[in-house]
């Protein structure tokens, strides 16, 4: 999967969670939750979603990994090959 | 045959509207089964059967707005056969959006003939103007005569566009403002609220946590939102006093901790839906009807028995809020608890000053109904508890 597709299943992912973001908008390397204001209830689905999307379990351990859209996809690139 | 009324939706929802039913005459209805849909300030609310029968008939039209307690629709109880006769109290008694329509009267047992003499020329020269067909007004004079007042009222009601089915888009943050503004200043002209806080130590729970988590896949891992639920439904179980209602100048406590949980909407504003029974759920089972609510809570799609049958209400900041939240109690309800962002702080262990994880519990509470020593009481029960995640883990407490 290229980084590019990554990307867009995140966004996908986030934007089922908070429909009112414009994807266009997101900031990549800006902390994602305090950006679309995503509590913790909304982060665990966020979890769940890409555990759904790309079949990965991700420790909760690894959560402060997961800063910005940039570091969550590459988070995600590291694991999938 | 019984009546049944549009329910009371929380102190702040003094009328709804009907957006669709979900039953129709002769269809058998369960306790519990959603029988309409009514938007309501807040959300579209499932409203569901608090009795057992066969619908008879429907009374309420969708799209009209009614206000809580008016007829929607008549059940014949098990067993009752269905009388000859609709009840005379059918009729609903609330408000609807517009005045009714006149009806147009059948007119094919009329000959042309017959109607012609009972209409005066007056009335037969404007209903020309107007482009009425005579055949279709609806006479009031002496012998059903048709007057020229019939023809005015017909025209009349014809350029007034009929109710629309669909309700209009509201302005539905502005409404909850309102709504919101209602319940709050009722409660600060009724409710003595005093308040009390208590800093938790959460070291324990959050290694508890911690733990349950990395044993079990993302799909099973608990917030610590629930453990929170848990606890304060635990602890309210000993203090009875601070989980019930104070309604016709009386306070009437509640057998179980329906918990009204805070949840903020994307959009604005805020809804406190119910969780039943917390205290006898396990945590598991908590988890999912907590994400339940909140997704259909920011779909606006809820129950009329999470709307309505809140016991206590928890707001919960979350990892995003602030220290210390004082809360607002929502009537007719007696306490508010409020825990704010757990975080780490500086406290005393064994004489030494360390960093621990913490939140700050708050008790907002009726006077009326209870005094600070309990209130305080609770309080250290509640962070007991928490000191101990293990003895939340089981079923009932």
């Amino acid at each position: 999967m290229s980084p590019q597709e990554i990307r867009a299943g995140v966004i996908d992912t986030l934007l089922g969670i908070a429909p009112e973001v414009e994807a266009d908008q997101l900031i990549a390397g800006k902390a994602l939750r305090s950006q679309v204001d995503l509590d913790s209830m909304d982060w665990l689905n966020f979890i769940l979603g890409l555990h759904q999307r790309f079949h990965m379990d991700i420790p909760e351990a690894d959560y402060a990994m997961l800063t910005t859209l940039d570091a969550v996809v590459a988070y995600l690139e590291a694991r999938l090959d | 045959m019984i009546e049944f009324n549009l329910p009371s939706l929380g102190a702040d929802m003094d009328e709804g509207t009907l957006l669709e039913w979900r039953i129709t005459p002769g269809q058998a209805v369960r306790k519990g089964d959603i029988v309409a849909v009514v938007d309501t300030t807040k959300a579209a609310v499932d409203v569901e059967s608090w009795v057992e029968g066969t619908v008879h008939h429907l009374v309420t039209e969708p799209g009209e707005t009614i206000a809580v307690g008016t007829v929607m629709a008549w059940l014949l109880a098990p067993g009752e056969v269905a009388p000859a006769e609709l009840p005379a109290a059918g009729a609903p008694m609330g408000q609807t959006d517009g005045p009714a329509l006149p009806q147009t009267p059948p007119t094919e047992h009329l000959t042309p003939a017959a109607l012609r003499t009972r209409m005066s020329p007056v009335a037969r020269r404007r209903a020309e103007q107007l482009g009425i067909d005579p055949d279709a007004v609806h006479g009031t004079g002496p012998d059903g005569a048709v007057t020229l007042k019939d023809v005015e009222a017909l025209a009349s009601a014809r350029i007034t566009p009929p109710p629309a089915v669909a309700a209009a888009p509201k302005d539905r943050a502005a409404e909850m403002r309102r709504a919101i503004a209602a319940a709050m200043a009722r409660s600060k002209r009724e409710i003595p609220h005093y308040y009390l806080a208590e800093t938790v130590p959460m070291r324990n729970a959050l290694q508890w946590l911690a733990a349950h988590n990395a044993a079990h896949p993302v799909t099973e891992r608990l917030l610590p939102a629930v453990l929170l639920l848990k606890a304060v439904a635990v602890a309210l179980g000993r203090f009875p006093e601070l989980n019930g209602h104070f309604v016709d100048g009386e306070y009437r406590p509640a057998a179980a901790a329906h918990i009204g949980v805070a949840i903020s909407l994307r959009q604005g504003g805020l809804i406190a839906p119910a969780l039943h029974d917390v205290g006898a759920k396990p945590l598991d089972a908590l988890m999912s009807e907590l994400a339940d609510l909140v997704k259909r809570c920011r779909a606006g799609s809820l129950r009329s028995s999470e709307m309505s049958d809140a016991t206590v209400t928890l707001t919960n900041l979350g990892d995003g809020g602030v220290e210390t939240v004082f809360g607002v109690i929502y009537p007719p309800q007696v306490a508010l608890v409020g825990l704010g962002r757990i975080a780490d702080r500086p406290c005393v262990e064994n004489g030494t000053v360390v960093a621990l994880p913490a939140l700050t519990a708050s008790l907002a509470a009726d006077h009326r109904v209870s005094d600070g020593h309990r209130g305080a009481l609770f309080l250290a029960e509640l962070r007991e508890m928490l000191q101990h995640p293990d003895s939340l883990a089981g079923g009932a407490s």
